[in-house]
């Protein structure tokens, strides 16, 4: 079969991997060949040394967010109407599932201040990168401007696909010191010019730096840009202004932390929203309400001459689908919640990140960075934050990330450490961090 | 005025230098009602044989090619707010946009009328 596909071996099959993320040699531990029983037994082992979100003090954030989720939620998902349906190509066998979806859609747009949103992205990441080349498309601009508070894994998948579409991207790394729009302002209005397709603004930002949007959105528009808006903490809209009230143009998130879990970093759901003029140059699916031939209310996908199925290699992305599931994850919870309860997690998250930041800020040596924020929030330790954060690990709580996880070295970025405080951290959990933390660096 | 058509279902109405360009009845017939078009801006460069507008109708999105070089004077932005208008009358005021001719020697290999409708009735 290698000889067929003109291959030397199953190795160069794996070339695509970097290095370092392959596996060399065998399993640890793990013979070539052993009884089933022993091959349990010794994963089973090693499965033990993870350190469970669930069990212990966890303050890890950064696009990702530990909520409670309803049972509720698991349990309706997994109706096998739901869990078990493909695309809604044929609305007269989905309507449940283009109707699921329409009301997600709502509930996005609502949720990002837009007119319209679509039935869902991969992850917030690729939803970013999509934005980025939808602006490229509405102005016919190629360049765009990234805020160095942008998600540094939502720079990297933008920069990997730019190397081959050709879009420019201006990036810059962030320092401890700014990162609010409000410091990193300055720069993105400095270069938006006549080739700016749009500016790309995340709020709350990687070190939970939170910003009003509105000058930057009139900068981007008054030189023709657009502003593109990402949301990685969707709870924190139930405090915060939308970015689409805000001036956005496009407003992206990661919808992941209402009704997804961690999952250990995926599958999550990609959120997606802009102004209805823009609707034909948006990615994905969208399901729109029509009325079939006796008048009834009804789900159909539409504006589909957008999409690959009909356009082929004129389409507007090659996405062909969505995250169902996670979609559906996404709109029960917050359908569960509702406004008022949104707005009630959003300030309970708030109070808690607030007062938590203040017990660690008063231990020696820890400066909190911030002014505003939501539930995340950056302190500056008096050293390097990576081993810090190894040493809480081993007294059993996740302290955080440490920004040198993130960037390169540089700026004195190693000694910070990002930290989320959401309403599943209790006050014991945050009187530990904090004397652990003292422990550590004293 | 004279009036030129294309193998891809475009006509030309030719005077002076300006040239106005649209989709053809047969065009508007094969794709079922349109529902939307999108125009190259005024000042935008087209050229011959290159895709220069887009129509969609419920059935399918197409590409509408330039079918001579030129820099485009004006775009039927009516047929953008109500996209009907192409429907009713894809060879009047349906018509797509307007281009300066950069070179009317593009124009000799196009079909006349008579040279379109045997065209068409050969297909």
């Amino acid at each position: 079969m290698l000889d067929a596909i003109g291959a030397p071996s199953v190795d160069a099959l794996f070339a695509d991997v970097p290095e370092a993320a392959r596996l060399s040699g065998l399993v640890e531990g793990l013979p070539l060949h052993a009884p089933e029983l022993a091959v349990e037994r010794q994963l089973a082992a090693m499965a033990a040394r993870n350190q469970p979100a669930g069990d212990r003090p966890f303050f890890l954030g950064c696009g990702a967010y530990r909520h409670h989720i309803p049972a509720s939620v698991d349990h309706l998902i997994q109706r096998g109407e739901f869990l078990t349906s493909y695309t809604p190509y044929q609305p007269e066998i989905a309507q449940g599932t283009l109707q699921a979806l329409f009301e997600f859609q709502t509930q996005v747009a609502r949720l990002l201040g837009c007119e319209v949103a679509n039935a869902s992205m991969y992850d917030g990441s690729t939803a970013c990168w999509e934005a980025i080349v939808m602006a490229r498309r509405i102005t016919k601009r190629g360049k765009a401007v990234l805020s160095a508070g942008l998600h540094p894994h939502y720079v990297s998948v933008a920069t990997t696909m730019a190397r081959f579409t050709g879009d420019r991207l201006e990036t810059a790394l962030p320092t401890l010191a700014d990162g609010a729009p409000g410091d990193d302002l300055a720069r993105l209005l400095a270069a938006i010019d006549d080739d700016t397709s749009c500016v790309v603004v995340q709020n709350p930002n990687i070190f939970g730096h939170v910003a009003d949007l509105s000058d930057l959105a009139a900068a981007a528009h008054a030189r023709g840009a657009l502003l593109v808006a990402v949301v990685t903490e969707p709870v924190s809209l139930g405090l915060i202004r939308s970015p689409g009230e805000m001036g956005a143009d496009i407003v992206v998130g990661e919808g992941q932390a209402l009704g997804v879990g961690l999952q250990f970093g995926g599958p999550y759901v990609g959120l997606f929203a802009c102004a209805e003029k823009h609707v034909r140059q948006m990615p994905g699916r969208l399901a729109g309400e029509t009325v079939d031939a006796e008048g009834r209310r009804g789900f159909v996908l539409t504006l589909s001459t957008r999409e690959q199925h009909i356009r082929r290699e004129k389409a507007t992305s090659n996405i062909c689908t969505n995250s169902g599931l996670c979609a559906l994850a996404f709109s029960i919870h917050l359908s569960l919640l509702g406004e008022r309860g949104l707005r009630d997690l959003a300030a309970l998250n708030h109070g808690k990140a607030v007062r938590a930041a203040g017990r660690l800020a008063a231990v020696p040596g820890v400066e909190l960075v911030n002014g505003p924020f939501f539930n995340e929030f950056t302190l500056r330790l008096p050293r390097d934050a990576r081993p810090v954060v190894r040493s809480l690990a081993e007294r059993g709580i996740l302290g955080g990330v440490s920004v040198g996880r993130l960037y390169p070295e540089g700026d004195g970025r190693n000694r910070g450490l990002v930290v989320a405080v959401t309403e599943t951290v209790t006050d014991e959990d945050v009187a530990a961090f904090a004397d652990a933390l003292g422990e550590v660096l004293a | 005025m004279q009036r030129y058509f294309t193998e891809d279902h475009e006509w030309i109405a030719v005077e002076g230098d300006t040239a106005t360009v649209g989709i053809t009845d047969h065009a508007r017939t094969q794709l079922g009602d349109i529902v939307f078009v999108e125009l190259p801006a005024a000042g935008a460069r087209v050229s011959k044989g290159k895709e220069a507008a887009v129509v969609e109708s419920v059935k399918a999105a197409s590409d509408v090619f330039a079918p001579v070089s030129g820099e485009v004077l004006e775009s039927n932005t009516a047929i953008e707010t109500d996209p009907s208008i192409v429907n009713d009358a894809p060879e009047g005021d349906g018509w797509f946009f307007k281009v300066r001719l950069a070179d009317s020697g593009e124009l000799d290999g196009l079909m006349d009328e008579a040279a379109y409708k045997a065209f068409v009735s050969g297909l």
